[in-house]
């Protein structure tokens, strides 16, 4: 099993997003040699990559020698980046796709294969069923009583540390690929496009993902934020 | 889905992040802002939604242990070493 070169693995990527002007001046910048270019990359990205790399090998040990070895990958990649994606979409390509062959390795199953299949084998709904009206009539699938607004609650309620707790621990139980996708959007602000691009799932998959994660959180804040 | 159907909340629950994503299709957005208008209920719940999608974006913190930046900072230097000397 051959492990892409970082070359091959920028021809996978689709043409876009490509990369803004600022992120040519980094990739400048790495290519001579200027360490606090690699400082501000390594700042932004390596949490990230080590979580991410969780998912496919067997410790976190292992998820932050793949990352480190993703960095190795891309310094010795730099300089045939030709910036046709994203620097950022680039550099966890490398990652993923070090991961991946790790994982293999270790004849670990990939969190994101059997995707299409399981996703339409279970069905959660986002709610719990009870909350709507199911008597035959003109108002079943109504709710039974109606959910409150959190838009109203004093910030320091919505903000508060027991609230963030919550939200950790309801993303923490989630399974790995509803957390990966959720993390990537919803914490690290990617798109829905290279969420896609770089988990090799597509739009409508990604969206599953997303809505069952969300849904999840919601429910676990449910009960703490409509006390009142 | 029958077009002429309305919506029902259970239905709506579902719908929810194909909203907020701006995915969903015409027709179905026309049905989607139908329901919301005439129910309180669902209102709430796309609220409760939109700030939980804010919560989660709280939790946005990644510290790059001292220990790690300086390996990665080392790879760099033999990386730069390597390179200038080729
Ligand atoms: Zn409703």
């Amino acid at each position: 099993m051959a492990t892409l070169t970082e070359a091959e693995a920028e021809a996978q990527l689709p043409t876009r997003p490509g990369a803004t002007p600022d992120e040519l001046a980094i990739v400048a910048a790495l290519r001579n040699g200027d360490e606090g270019a690699f400082a501000s990359l390594i700042e932004h990205y390596h949490s990230a990559m080590v979580r991410l790399a969780s998912m496919y090998v067997a410790s976190g040990a292992v998820a932050e020698e793949v990352a480190q070895e993703a960095w190795l990958g891309v310094l010795e990649g730099i300089g045939r980046f030709e910036g046709r994606s994203s620097i950022k979409t680039w550099i966890f390509t490398i990652l993923v796709n070090r991961a991946r062959t790790r994982a293999r390795r270790e004849d670990r199953s990939q969190p994101f294969a059997a995707l299409e299949q399981s996703l339409h084998e279970t069905d959660e709904p986002a709610v719990e069923p009870s909350r709507f009206l199911d008597t035959p009539g003109r108002w079943q699938g109504y709710w039974v009583s109606y959910p409150t607004a959190w838009s109203t609650l004093p910030e320091e309620r919505l903000l508060a540390q027991e609230t963030r707790r919550l939200v950790a621990q309801a993303i923490a139980s989630l399974p790995p690929a509803q957390q990966e996708v959720i993390t990537l959007r919803d914490i690290e602000g990617w798109t829905a496009e290279e969420v896609c691009v770089l988990l090799t799932i597509s739009e409508a998959n990604q969206r599953v993902l997303l809505h069952r994660a969300r849904a999840k959180v919601r429910r676990v804040l449910e009960p703490y934020l409509s006390e009142v | 889905m029958n077009e002429q159907t309305e919506l029902t909340c259970r239905e709506l629950v579902e719908l929810v992040t194909e909203y907020v994503e701006g995915a969903m299709p015409p027709e179905e957005l026309r049905r989607f802002e139908q329901h919301l208008a005439m129910c309180e209920g669902c209102r709430a719940y796309l609220d409760q939604a939109r700030q939980t999608i804010r919560l989660v974006g709280q939790l946005h913190e990644a510290i790059l242990p001292l220990a790690t930046r300086q390996t990665l900072l080392q790879t760099f230097r033999s990386w730069k070493n390597s390179t200038s000397t080729e």
